[in-house]
């Protein structure tokens, strides 16, 4: 009988046990380590508990030690995210993180966005990387203005991650850099949690909306850098205190940028394309004055 | 309902230390949870519970540490604490307030047991 676990040892192994402390290891032992300290691992196969600190094992008592670990949970997600940074900023690429809830007009307010882009800039690449649970009608509508478009369906995930984005942005056509959009997952919640690698998040609210809404979803508003407040066109058809609405999103975070637009009259988006620019002349190094604009881009940060 | 996904990273970490350290299962897992970290500890809980069956985390006891967070207030130009990022200051009751720690998530801690789990049998 094996004297440390006291199995029948058929095989005839008697005290070859890989030994954890007090037991030695025969030279040539024909048996392994499984792998996990005290479980060893006899010629046959079987497996053996009891080599751990206590050289016994007892069943309902449990030999039990601490590790400490130290590490953050979302360590491997924000490795990928540095590395899709390193390659974004290598590349000359100007990412954002689109994000808001459901049904403020992302992805109405994108297309419009990069209509203006290439009318006022037609040589830089634009391209555009569509989250969502289900279906491709976001990348679908983004394609239909000429600008390539790869849709994440992310099933049940509420987010999208920096893998996702490292996967999709491999199948876009940037190289030598430009404008990139990530647009979320329609989600206040969960995707303030997970970065991408981008140079900015930019929240986009609606005046159809709450103006509490940044109260109401702190960390979004905490973690954007830019705030949209779209459809003002619908403001004389609706109770909304802009004035409000941006002490509110200032609370959660002094410094958040805010622009009023419009995606479907054209509202402020010569204000928000201006940014974009100036930002992206920034991240491509060309030359270009301060001159008119009203807040720094990114690169400024 | 991010917690899902933060349970699967919290099971990928204890994964990757049973690969380094070798143990059969975890019995008690620490987590250290900043207050502006943007997790809702009860549904952590609820997330770990549903993931554990059939993972080194299975019958582990969770230990959800929530720690205040401190901002530093732009008007007193000194650190405060504070609990959630739409508290005033304490002093001056001002809102110029920019958080500067509490959005910490971490594995801080593994109790860890060399054997697996007792049959059910042996249990009382």
């Amino acid at each position: 009988m094996c004297t440390i676990c006291g199995c029948n040892g058929d095989d005839g192994h008697g005290l070859r046990l890989y030994p954890a402390g007090a037991h030695a290891v025969p030279a040539a032992a024909p048996w392994a380590p499984a792998g996990a300290a005290g479980v060893l691992r006899h010629a046959g196969g079987d497996l053996h508990y009891g080599a751990g600190p206590a050289g016994v094992s007892v069943p309902g008592l449990s030999q039990t030690r601490a590790i400490r670990i130290e590490q953050d949970v979302l360590g491997a997600n924000n490795r990928v995210a540095e590395r899709n940074r390193e390659h974004f900023s290598a590349e000359r690429i100007l990412s954002f993180n689109l994000v808001s809830s459901p049904g403020s007009g992302k992805t109405t307010l994108l297309c419009a966005t990069l209509q203006r882009l290439r009318e006022r800039e037609p040589a830089t690449k634009l391209a555009v990387i569509e989250g969502d649970q289900q279906t491709s009608h976001d990348a679908d509508r983004i394609r239909a203005t000429g600008v390539p478009a790869i849709q994440v369906n992310t099933g049940k995930g509420c987010h999208l991650d920096a893998e996702m984005v490292a996967r999709a942005n491999a199948g876009l056509p940037m190289a030598g850099g430009g404008i990139l959009f990530i647009e979320n997952v329609g989600n206040l919640v969960c995707p303030a949690m997970w970065d991408l690698g981008e140079a900015a998040k930019v929240a986009i609210l609606s005046v159809t909306e709450g103006e509490d809404k940044p109260l109401k979803y702190p960390d979004m508003f905490a973690a954007a850098q830019v705030m949209l407040l779209n459809k003002v066109d619908l403001l004389p058809y609706v109770s909304f205190d802009v004035e409000r609405c941006i002490a509110n999103a200032r609370r959660v975070n002094p410094r958040i940028l805010v622009m009023q637009v419009s995606a479907t009259v054209g509202t402020g988006l010569d204000e928000w394309v201006g940014w974009l620019l100036h930002a992206y002349d920034h991240v491509s190094g060309r030359p270009h004055s301060h001159a008119g604009h009203a807040a720094a881009g990114p690169a400024h940060r | 309902m991010h917690e899902t996904s933060i349970a699967e990273s919290v099971l990928g970490l204890v994964e990757q230390a049973a690969r380094q350290s070798g143990f059969a299962r975890v019995t008690r897992l620490t987590l250290d949870i900043g207050c502006l970290a943007g997790i809702e500890v009860e549904s952590l809980r609820f997330a770990l519970d549903a993931l554990a069956p059939g993972t080194l985390l299975e019958g582990a006891q969770w230990q959800l540490c929530e720690h205040a967070a401190q901002a530093w207030c732009m008007q007193c130009a000194a650190p405060v604490p504070i609990h959630t990022r739409l508290d005033d200051c304490p002093q001056c009751g001002g809102h110029q307030l920019q958080p500067v720690s509490g959005t910490e998530l971490r594995v801080r801690e593994l109790l860890v047991a060399d054997a697996p789990a007792p049959p059910a049998a042996h249990t009382h």
